[in-house]
């Protein structure tokens, strides 16, 4: 058990380390949620209210981790690093779930910026919905690393990750949205908690087939 | 026929549609198999019984 | 085969079974006290909407078992079954819709929660579709098809759960449809309507099957006759 954490942080370690060599996709991620921020200022007629600007956060939260996750798995695929990862002798799934932690990471870091920005420009953000950020993080991360790992087998790549990832990603937007707007906050913390552990599960498990020939 | 009717027969009329629309896709899909069968019949027949097995 | 000496026994079945559907839908059940006419949809749209769902898990079930043993046979049997799934899906909501207008006066409501379910599938299953066309064929393929159809079923609860939830703060104008005060005719002939349409799926699947096996096949024995 200790040799399957040692590996998983390994590999989160080696991608944090790679990014922070070559910082290029999260300066990417932080401006373009920025950028996405300001778009919306401009698509919300006056007078909408702060209700529409929490819908538009979740959007904005949502493709900024498709830009994110789109990037994922190019390290392994440019340099063949892939094969060697999958003949290694660790856990398929510990490759899955380095490589979900570190899209966590790089997620998180551009929300410390992105978040208070959206404070600034359009309205608070209460408990439960920095809560339902952590929990809906912890999905977009799990669905969206396997995901990716699917769309970078495909030849048509980039095109086809928000196509598989969005409509698994609907579930998360109602349970972010929720938590940010509704009075019962805490039902849709919970929801996305569900969600985090069917998913989660459910990617741990499949990912040996989706990474092996 | 009242609306409420016309919006039944349109339901029912749909579901039809769409047999018989995957009805016509399947068929088109039976003429190529029945190409391509006689392609191969055809090529089974010259290449002949008498074909020798490469493990010589 | 033994299996496919019964198969034009269980299309003939699909026939009778529609036919007796028909009788039961038009001529046996009574009409709808508060909908009238319009609530003869009923009886197609559901039982499409929960043949959808069963194609929807036989492609999981499929899925599953070509994980496990890794025959090839269930590539193609869940490949089959999704694809049933996504022709029973559309029909849902293209039934659905017409009923809402016979119902409500709108093409599209969003406090459907069975509708927006479908929208969402359709969305995710077509991706499916587009998963499969961009990836060469053989087992990878096979393998990622698979495990995307269980993400497909995980789905279904998990996206009606969230579709109830957002009710709550989407607040969409709410068209009540009285429930299912249904008598033991009108159930008898839902129930017979459903098992019809089961029966069509049924044949449906096996008909395209069929046709993707002899693709198949027709494919190895070109290779075989050009090889040497």
């Amino acid at each position: 058990m200790s040799t399957y954490a040692a590996d998983v942080a390994a590999l989160a370690r080696k991608d944090l380390r790679l990014e922070l060599r070559a910082r290029d996709t999260l300066p990417a991620m932080l401006l373009f949620v920025l950028a996405t921020l300001v778009v919306f200022h401009f698509a919300l007629p006056a007078g909408s209210g702060d209700d529409p600007a929490y819908g538009l956060l979740w959007v904005a939260l949502v493709f900024t981790a498709l830009l994110g996750l789109g990037r994922a798995w190019v390290p392994e695929r440019e340099n063949a690093a892939l094969d060697g990862l999958v003949l290694a002798p660790c856990d398929r799934s510990a490759i899955w779930l380095g490589k979900a932690l570190a899209t966590l990471a790089f997620l998180a870091a551009a929300e410390v910026v992105a978040l208070p920005a959206f404070a600034l420009f359009f309205a608070p953000l209460r408990s439960t919905a920095l809560a339902g950020v952590v929990l809906a993080d912890i999905g977009i991360c799990t669905v969206g690393s396997l995901v990716s790992a699917m769309a970078a087998s495909s030849r048509t790549r980039e095109l086809i990750l928000p196509l598989l990832f969005l409509p698994l990603a609907i579930p998360l937007i109602v349970g972010g949205v929720g938590s940010s707007v509704s009075p019962h906050g805490g039902k849709y913390l919970l929801f996305l908690a569900l969600y985090d552990g069917v998913f989660s599960i459910l990617s741990w498990a499949s990912f040996e087939y989706v990474v092996t020939e | 026929m009242s609306s409420g009717e016309k919006y039944v027969a349109a339901a029912y009329a749909v579901v039809l549609l769409a047999v018989l629309v995957w009805v016509a896709i399947i068929g088109a899909k039976l003429v190529r198999l029945d190409r391509e069968t006689a392609e191969l019949a055809a090529l089974a027949r010259r290449t002949g019984p008498g074909r020798s097995s490469d493990d010589g | 085969m033994s299996v496919a000496k019964s198969f034009p026994a269980r299309a003939f079945g699909a026939v009778g079974l529609m036919a007796a559907a028909m009788v039961m839908v038009f001529f046996v059940a009574p009409e709808d006290a508060d909908q009238g006419i319009s609530q003869k949809i009923f009886y197609f749209h559901v039982p499409i909407a929960l043949t959808a769902y069963a194609c929807f898990g036989t492609g999981a079930w499929k899925a599953l078992r070509l994980l496990w043993t890794r025959e090839e046979r269930y590539d193609l049997e869940s490949y089959t079954a999704v694809h049933q799934g996504t022709i029973f899906g559309a029909l849902t909501l293209i039934t659905g819709s017409i009923w809402a207008k016979a119902s409500w006066g709108v093409w599209w409501t969003w406090s459907s929660n069975q509708l927006v379910l479908f929208l969402v599938l359709f969305l995710f299953y077509c991706a499916y579709f587009m998963l499969r066309f961009s990836l060469e064929p053989g087992p990878r393929r096979a393998r990622l098809s698979a495990v995307y159809a269980l993400f497909g079923v995980a789905l279904i609860p998990v996206s009606f759960l969230a579709i109830r939830l957002a009710n709550d703060f989407i607040h969409p104008t709410v068209f009540t449809r009285h429930g299912a005060q249904m008598t033991h005719t009108m159930f008898a002939a839902f129930c017979v309507s459903w098992a019809a349409l089961l029966a069509l799926a049924h044949v449906m699947y096996r008909i395209e099957l069929l046709g993707k096996r002899i693709d198949a096949n027709l494919r190895d024995l070109r290779e075989a006759l050009t090889a040497a």
